[in-house]
């Protein structure tokens, strides 16, 4: 179920130089699992611009956004108090609904916001979990603290070794004893992984839409169980249905 | 007494608002949002004999006051259609829809308007023969008379409900074609399709749609759309469903004025989902506003 309503900005502050972190009040209630997302409508926008969630309570939602074009720029300079029209509860979200005993959740660049909430529901249900975050280095880090004062075990990599492992998240793999993983990211990581992983797992895609909730078919991609809508389907699909 | 009811070759509708093909697949992804039998009907996506994926992504580029989206026809194909989406439209839709029809081949246009045809709900069939995402189908049957002349009898042959013709804007004399479907028995026009174009990423130096270029639609082709349809309202006799950029109560109305019977609502759906609804409630007053009575007063009645 996706609705659409208005939400107040309550923070928007910089992570590093082109991430930032927004905050909003309002109705979270069509919210119903980690990876879902939102879309917003900016003024003078003719498309709303997707942003995956990052957290959420009773009350307020958290997105984690980097500032890539003219929509996310106009996101940037929002003040607290401000309005946004978003809709919510998009998409199909991770699964959380397996055996794994050892999950590790694996996320490249702004890839890395959606599994805070997903570490958050893992936790909850009393599993270990351990994160791989990938980064090109050392300055566009973030949330890696965060994950670690959920009681996440971390281990960042990044691209120019400014930062923990030296290389992508795939040469954290060997030293990570994990049962099941979770991930989302850049396509070539989520290849990658996929190539690299011989357990199950969950990815997260990434695709440019038109509305966002099913009705354009502009975000389509064929998988081996048919064709599905990265915004409606999507965006997470199983390892195994993968067409790469 | 506000009356919004219009007739389109018999058949009644509550008000003129039909959200556009396309951009309201079969219904499913509204129903959350609002109870569609307020709309007058709506143009289920565009249909064809066998499943299609479409074109590869990126199929959709942001443009000022519009978008241009390259997804090809994707649909479930018509077998899918008649036995799993009109069932499923049938729980929360109680109105005639209207069945759009896309196809590759004169005789894949008959075969699916036929098979269509003998379908309860469906009050009217729409002939596509103005898609710009497809090669060898789509819009080069709209684009020339005779080809949009020879489809129309195809169909007109082999159905018995009302057959509009959805035109392509992408012409030098839209009234030549419109002429042509008519005199080849169309029961009606639909006008306009999307406007072919074109975004570069100039960062990459590369176009911005996987499929190079696709079709433009939004509030920036109104006035296009307009203007088409004022051309071929004052030069055919059969009703006009006026389609392209409309946002508003108020858009209805000058495209009503221009000489659409009904008006079809499209990108607008995409980026705000209660579009049809809020122009829907929103035209009883503007009406009063415009101190119109009966709102098939107004067709054409721009000189």
């Amino acid at each position: 179920m996706y609705k659409q309503g208005i939400y107040t900005v309550l923070e928007n502050a910089p992570l590093t130089a082109s991430v930032r972190r927004m905050r909003l009040g309002g109705d979270t209630q069509w919210i119903v699992r980690p990876g879902q997302f939102v879309n917003i409508a900016l003024a003078g926008k003719f498309l709303r611009r997707p942003i995956s969630v990052c957290d959420y309570d009773a009350e307020s939602i958290t997105l984690i956004y980097k500032v890539v074009g003219e929509g996310t720029a106009q996101l940037a300079g929002m003040l607290p108090g401000e309005r946004l029209d978003l809709l919510t509860g998009l998409g199909n979200g991770f699964s959380t609904d397996n055996d794994a005993r050892r999950p590790l959740l694996v996320g490249g660049g702004v890839g890395v916001p959606p599994l805070y909430n997903l570490a958050k529901t893992l936790l909850a249900k009393g599993l270990p979990v351990q994160v791989v975050l990938g980064f090109n280095t050392a300055a566009e880090v973030f949330y890696a603290e965060e994950f670690r004062a959920l009681g996440c075990g971390v281990t960042v990599a990044t691209a120019d070794g400014t930062c923990g492992v030296k290389g992508f998240v795939t040469h954290a793999l060997p030293d990570l004893d994990f049962d099941y993983f979770y991930a989302c990211g850049p396509l070539p990581m989520l290849r990658a992984l996929a190539a690299a992983t011989v357990c199950d797992g969950q990815l997260s895609f990434e695709e440019r839409m038109g509305c966002g909730f099913g009705a354009c078919m502009g975000c389509s991609c064929k998988t081996l169980t048919g064709h599905k809508r990265i915004c409606k389907e999507g965006p997470v699909m199983n390892k195994g249905e993968i067409l790469w | 007494m506000i009356d919004t009811s219009v007739v389109l070759s018999g058949l009644r509708l509550d008000n003129p608002v039909i959200p556009a093909s396309g951009t309201f697949g079969y219904g499913q992804e509204f129903r959350d949002f609002y109870d569609l039998d307020i709309l007058g009907s709506f143009s289920f996506k565009g249909t064809t004999r066998e499943p299609r994926f479409g074109n590869p992504t990126p199929r959709i580029a942001e443009c000022r006051e519009g978008m241009i989206n390259a997804v090809g026809l994707q649909n479930p194909g018509i077998e899918h259609v008649i036995a799993e989406e009109l069932p499923r439209l049938r729980e929360f839709f109680h109105k005639p829809v209207i069945a759009n029809i896309s196809g590759f081949s004169v005789e894949e246009y008959a075969y699916c308007c036929e098979r269509i045809d003998r379908q309860e709900q469906v009050g009217l069939i729409e002939v596509n023969v103005s898609c710009p995402n497809v090669r060898h189908g789509g819009m080069s049957f709209g684009t020339s008379p005779e080809a949009a002349a020879e489809v129309t009898r195809a169909v007109k042959a082999v159905t018995t409900k009302p057959v509009y013709i959805k035109l392509s804007p992408n012409v030098t004399d839209i009234v030549a074609i419109a002429r042509a479907c008519e005199e080849a028995g169309a029961d009606g026009l639909c006008l306009v399709n999307t406007l072919l174009g074109m975004r570069i990423d100039v960062a990459r130096r590369k176009p911005v749609i996987a499929n190079t270029m696709g079709g433009f639609s939004g509030p920036a082709i109104f006035p296009v759309a307009v203007r088409m349809v004022y051309q071929v309202a004052r030069a055919c006799r059969v009703p006009v469903i006026g389609c392209g950029g409309v946002q508003s109560a108020r858009d209805v109305i000058e495209m009503m004025m221009a000489g659409a019977t009904a008006v079809e609502v499209g990108a607008a759906n995409l980026v705000n989902p209660y579009a049809c609804k809020e122009i829907v409630e929103a035209l009883p007053a503007e009406m009063e506003r415009l101190g119109i009575e009966k709102l098939e007063d107004i067709i054409g009645i721009v000189e």
